[in-house]
């Protein structure tokens, strides 16, 4: 896309954001009844539905149970009607099952697994609509969920995507950003002890410059986690008033 | 075939010489396995062998019609597929976590970050481009298969010639090897990736685990980067938590064997291309002579004598000094002796080759005692009569020799003799059982 600033001279994006402003965050918990937790978050225009069932029974083989710990089971899958050109396949495909793979792994670290051995707890996450930074869009879906059904965890799961265009880092890219084909990191980090729970990244980016994007990305992941223990706030106080007090 | 579950001893055993910086075959905790790249007689097939991981890599070409919204560009497909005969845990319904995992990263490392220039493979716009595929097979499974596939993948992509096309107006001239020397593609960098191994949380870190490393791992982080030290990839996968500067010194390490397996795959690039154009033998063939594509060659470790000597007499002087020698056996029965109190068995009914050893190491003990003795002592029948023997019992043994109390034992070697041998001169018979040796 010649001719596309991503970045122009004063400093603004091509939807009018400073290099390290977020996207606008709106998040609900407790959108479905019938699943023990649930939560849907838009972020920008990606908007991005989580739902936790558990912890239950092991379905399927029991040979799969651990003595120790719950098993954590992730799926992922982005609506047909998500992107710009229809997807033919909505999972299943293989990008579907790495997402979920890496999910999986988010959360395994996350939530206290010991407090429910032989047991299993599953995560779905349905985008509904991708407008770029989806892995983090699920994350944080995914996080609010997980809280919804009450499931111990160490502390939020908070997600950002970030790149770099003209030695500057951006924070959470949209899809117009991801597409022009620049060095794309997201990064899911435990904001309270700085850990990063998983970090993955693509195309080209000098060495130098790592530390810099990696600054930015863990920067807006704590803004994020400011939005979402807001809205966990929020939403127990309402739920504290419907019980009456 | 379900993967045999690793030992708890092993486990702790990998993890404790882990905590001492010791790895199993000898590494220090940067050091790569040996790196072996072998080509075969077709431009793009090669095979790679990190220690025992072995990644065989073919490239092939076709000319197809391009993808709707990029019709300028080439396509590329990257498949790496995990072979039964690698490890015996792989089957063909039950891998599929880990090869979409090592596909992905594959996928992303060679594909995102634009190795290859794409442009160049298109031949009329919109209508035909050169479709490269890169199909890798895992031939061995000893830990590390990104880093062997990476490697396999790129240095087969640089071996590859497709065929020479030439285009003139509408028409399009597909030249045959024969008629034109085919064309290498065009590669701008070299995205290799690297493994980092974590244990306990994070703690410890391995470069390059081998098999049994990666069983007993935390978690593993791949970093992809060329020799530019462009990174090209970053993945964090298993369940560790990283904190930022251990990703940044990780990058730093990685890009120091990333020049080296660089420069290593240049210059088997360079061998290659000079035995072919001086008409020497190449392919795998001439690797078999060699003993480098069908064999395992145990590497010699160097070991480190020189201080074998102090270290020996350091040993010896802390070790426990020998158990004492009890004075007093009873002689049951010829060729049977007995040391101690004769307590009953406390472990339930002996079996009868239990109690013959007993037995036995006793009548070896009762003999040397002798002999001993008679050493010091003129008097032989004086000896005689302190350790006379008491006949109690049969034995089992007809062969055997009767030892007179008065007649002097021969002095036993400590070496075993079997019985046969003691059938012979009635004079000096000596029975020496083999089991229990003189504490002396």
């Amino acid at each position: 896309m010649a001719g596309l600033e991503l970045l122009s001279d004063q400093g603004y994006r091509v939807d009018g954001r400073r290099a390290g402003e977020l996207r606008k965050i709106q998040a609900r918990m407790g959108v479905f009844a019938q699943a023990d937790g649930s939560a849907y978050i838009e972020q920008g225009n990606t908007k991005a539905l989580a739902v936790v069932y558990g912890p239950h029974e092991i379905r399927g083989s029991r040979s799969r149970a651990l003595p120790d710990r719950a098993l954590v089971n992730c799926q992922y899958s982005s609506a047909t009607f998500s992107t710009g050109e229809r997807k033919r396949r909505p999972h299943g495909d293989r990008k579907s099952c790495e997402m979920g793979l890496q999910l999986r792994q988010t959360f395994e670290a996350a939530i206290l697994t010991q407090l429910h051995p032989r047991s299993q707890i599953d995560i779905y996450v349905q985008v509904l609509q991708a407008d770029g930074g989806t892995y983090a869009a699920c994350v944080n879906a995914a996080t609010l969920a997980v809280m919804d059904a009450g499931i111990p965890m160490r502390d939020f799961v908070c997600a950002c995507s970030a790149g770099f265009v003209d030695s500057t880092a951006l924070a959470d890219l949209s899809h117009v950003e991801e597409a022009a084909g620049g060095p794309q990191l997201a990064l899911a980090l435990l904001p309270a002890s700085g850990q990063i729970a998983l970090l993955e990244m693509d195309a080209r980016l000098h060495e130098d410059h790592l530390e810099q994007v990696l600054e930015t990305a863990a920067r807006a992941a704590r803004d994020v986690h400011t939005v979402l223990d807001r809205v966990v706030r929020q939403h127990v106080r309402e739920a504290a008033i419907l019980l009456g007090d | 075939m379900k993967e045999t579950p690793l030992s708890n001893c092993e486990r702790r055993f990998l993890l404790r010489a882990i905590e001492e910086k010791k790895r199993l075959d000898g590494r220090q905790t940067y050091d790569y396995r040996s790196l072996r790249i072998s080509f075969g007689a077709d431009y793009g097939c090669c095979i790679v062998e990190l220690g025992k991981t072995r990644v065989l890599g073919q490239v092939s070409c076709e000319l197809v019609s391009p993808k709707l919204n990029r019709p300028t560009e080439g396509i590329l497909y990257f498949n790496l597929e995990l072979s039964q005969m690698a490890a015996p845990a792989f089957e063909p319904g039950r891998q599929s976590d880990l090869l979409v995992k090592l596909n992905r990263l594959l996928e992303r490392c060679l594909r995102n970050s634009k190795c290859i220039d794409t442009e160049s493979l298109c031949v009329v716009a919109g209508e035909k481009v050169w479709q490269i595929r890169v199909d890798l097979h895992l031939l061995n499974h000893d830990g590390n298969i990104i880093d062997a596939a990476s490697i396999a993948a790129i240095v087969a992509l640089c071996h590859f010639r497709r065929p020479d096309v030439s285009v003139q107006g509408d028409e399009v001239t597909l030249y045959t090897p024969e008629e034109r020397d085919p064309v290498p593609l065009s590669i701008h960098h070299m995205p290799i990736c690297v493994s980092f191994a974590f244990f306990q949380q994070g703690t410890y870190l391995l470069v390059d685990p081998n098999e049994r490393e990666e069983r007993v791992m935390d978690g593993l982080l791949v970093i992809a980067m060329n020799k530019h030290r462009e990174i090209c990839t970053i993945q964090s996968s298993g369940g560790i938590m990283l904190l930022k500067d251990q990703v940044l010194r990780c990058s730093k390490i990685a890009g120091v064997k990333v020049a080296e397996i660089t420069e290593l795959i240049q210059k088997a690039l360079g061998n290659d291309q000079k035995v072919r154009k001086e008409g020497g033998k190449f392919g795998f063939a001439e690797s078999i002579a060699n003993q480098r594509i069908t064999a395992f060659k145990m590497e010699q470790a160097p070991v480190d004598t020189s201080e074998v000597e102090e270290k020996a007499d350091e040993i010896i002087a802390e070790a426990e000094p020998p158990p004492e020698v009890v004075s007093k056996p009873v002689l049951w029965t010829p060729g049977t002796a007995q040391i101690g109190e004769g307590i009953e068995n406390s472990w339930g009914a002996p079996e009868d080759s239990e109690k013959e050893d007993e037995d036995e190491a006793g009548s070896d003990e009762a003999i040397i005692l002798d002999d001993m003795k008679m050493d010091t002592a003129v008097d032989v029948a004086g000896i005689g009569g302190q350790a006379a023997p008491i006949v109690l019992s049969d034995s089992e043994e007809e062969e055997r020799i009767i030892l007179e109390p008065d007649k002097n034992p021969k002095k036993i070697r400590t070496q075993t003799v079997s019985a046969k041998q003691e059938k012979a001169p009635s004079k000096n018979p000596v029975r020496k059982r083999k089991k229990k040796r003189a504490a002396n």
